[in-house]
């Protein structure tokens, strides 16, 4: 993330007389930057038809698809958020209470899924649906296959989504764990006859508060947004749906691009501030 | 406490790790496995067994497959150089101004673009300077403006230099002003204060920006597919074609071997970002 530490001293001044550079290259950026987006926000409340009209705004809760793919994408979230924190805190706890060889091993999953392309991965999922689909046919697996594959819940994007978001995940929490100290609290807990549940929901996840909030924003900004292995699976998520409705109204999907992106600062925005209070 | 835990048998300190393990090994490793496999075997003709060969890698390193790999490694490039150089300048622009605001803004700006691929990006530059888009029809620009090359290499560097800002910004503020002066009283130029100082301490940082930037490039899928009507050929939209049966008979593990392409090069290039990331840590304290 953003987190830069504040330093005390300037960095190097700029060059004598750079003041004019500095300023050519932030004007620059400025247009490159701000101009497409106020640009399209134009586009979407004005055309030469209609004139002013915020037409597209109001269309979005009843376009046809938007709310059962929104309702999707929201569900395939939630589902992604509880499931990569169930799965990776208590690693993370055992790093730290015993088995340090761990490690590298946690390192390695949460870097692989950053290198590989989202498009390769998905060619991998479905060759492998594919695949098993055909070796299991004689199975009781093949139904727990296909039911993998609901398209009003298909649980195979779960499983890719907690596998992309562990590196975001991985992170976070590891900030927050840095800032406390997991074996005297643990000890001292389990010292005083807590249980192990007792010691994960009233020690160390009220202790991990912010750094959990962190993974979900950020898991919750990735579900939202991903497109490629939604897509390419076939299932209607809230991007798949908004590339769709593109081809029928222009207007609309670029109204929800801006949507969401302002939902994507938003959940930035508070993460930060949450960082900023704790340190 | 450490003598019991040191007498814990490896198995049960990695206890709690085991459902991560096993939804990786299932979710990442049957896929991996899968790929790897399918891009080396040869589909037989129907009624007939599969073989092992390497018929499919051959494939996709032939027309027109080589081409798509090459015109993406390319735009990959393209966007890498000029992405790390635009985002160093703006960096350095921002962090030596004197206003704190503005630090902090583009900062948190650069935070949220960085992530801003796929398919919002497509459409915010579609309304721009796509074929009916604000600036094309206003100014009666030709259509395909954003259609080539060089508009996509545009619409990449939209994520691509806010993220060189914050992979940057930690070295320009690590470079000491202390280390400027001592050049400087020592009758050193600007200039030969950033040759002999400046630019070989932020050399790996730079580096480091330049794969992070390309291997996000090079991966870009959603953002391409969402531009109907990209002339540019990518092995992404290639890949995605193929999967979606958009092939030939026979050639549909060339996919496959495509992917496997993708991840050697996502790898060769990354395997470049790692040493020198631990470099400029040792400087940059």
């Amino acid at each position: 993330m953003a987190a830069v530490t504040p330093v005390a001293t300037a960095p190097v001044a700029a060059v004598a007389g750079g003041g004019w550079g500095r300023r050519v290259v932030l004007l620059i950026a400025a247009v490159y930057f701000l101009v497409p987006m106020l640009i399209a926000a134009t586009f979407t409340v004005y055309n030469e038809a209609q004139g002013f009209s915020l037409g597209a705004y109001g269309r979005i809760l009843s376009a046809p698809g938007f709310v059962s793919s929104f309702l999707l994408s929201l569900a395939l979230a939630a589902a992604t958020i509880v499931i990569v924190l169930l799965l990776i805190l208590p690693a993370m706890l055992a790093v730290r209470l015993g088995a340090p060889g761990l490690r590298p091993v946690l390192e390695t999953i949460t870097t692989l899924p950053l290198v590989v392309p989202p498009i390769t991965y998905v060619v991998g999922i479905s060759t492998s649906l594919r695949e098993g689909a055909d070796a299991l046919a004689a199975t009781p697996f093949w139904q727990t296959l296909i039911s993998l594959q609901d398209e009003n819940f298909p649980f195979v994007l779960v499983l890719a989504y907690v596998v992309l978001a562990l590196p975001f995940a991985y992170r976070s929490l590891d900030a927050g764990l840095r800032a406390i100290d997991v074996v005297t609290l643990v000890e001292a807990a389990r010292n005083l006859g807590a249980s192990w549940p007792q010691v994960m929901l009233r020690v160390i996840m009220p202790n991990l508060r912010s750094a959990l909030a962190g993974a979900a924003f950020l898991t919750l900004a990735l579900v939202l947004g991903e497109y490629t292995i939604a897509a390419l699976l076939g299932y209607q998520t809230f991007p798949v749906w908004i590339v769709t409705i593109s081809g029928s109204d222009g207007q609309l999907s670029v109204a929800l691009s801006i949507l969401s992106l302002l939902l994507a600062w938003l959940l930035l925005l508070t993460l930060s501030r949450a960082g900023r209070k704790k340190s | 406490m450490t003598e019991v835990r040191a007498r814990r048998t490896w198995g049960k300190g990695w206890a709690p790790a085991a459902p991560l393990l096993l939804v990786v090994a299932v979710a990442f490793g049957i896929p991996a496995v899968m790929l790897a496999v399918g891009a080396f075997t040869e589909k037989g003709a129907p009624g007939e067994p599969s073989s092992f060969g390497f018929a499919n890698v051959t494939r996709s390193l032939r027309e027109p497959y080589l081409g798509t790999l090459l015109s993406s490694v390319e735009l990959s490039a393209v966007v890498a150089v000029v992405g790390a150089l635009t985002g160093t300048f703006v960096a350095h622009a921002v962090l030596t101004s004197k206003s704190s605001a503005l630090r902090e803004a583009v900062l948190s700006v650069s935070g949220v673009l960085a992530n801003f691929g796929g398919v919002p990006l497509a459409f915010i530059w579609i309304a721009t300077l796509g074929n009916s888009g604000v600036v094309t029809t206003g100014l009666g620009l030709g259509s395909g403006l954003l259609y080539n090359f060089w508009g996509l290499a545009l619409v990449y560097l939209y994520f691509s230099i806010p993220l060189m800002v914050l992979v940057i910004a930690p070295a320009l503020e690590g470079l000491r002003p202390q280390w400027r002066e001592a050049a400087l009283n020592n009758g050193a130029t600007t200039w030969q204060f950033w040759r002999l100082v400046g630019i070989p301490v932020l050399a790996p940082a730079l580096l480091g920006g330049v794969v992070l930037l390309f291997g996000g490039a090079f991966a870009a899928y959603a953002t391409a597919a969402a531009m109907v009507g990209a002339s540019v050929p990518l092995v992404t939209l290639q890949i995605a074609d193929a999967l979606t049966g958009n092939v030939l008979v026979g050639f549909e593990n060339v996919a496959l071997a495509l992917s496997l392409d993708m991840i050697v090069i996502a790898l060769l290039v990354m395997a470049v970002y790692l040493p020198l990331q631990r470099r400029s840590s040792r400087w940059l304290r």
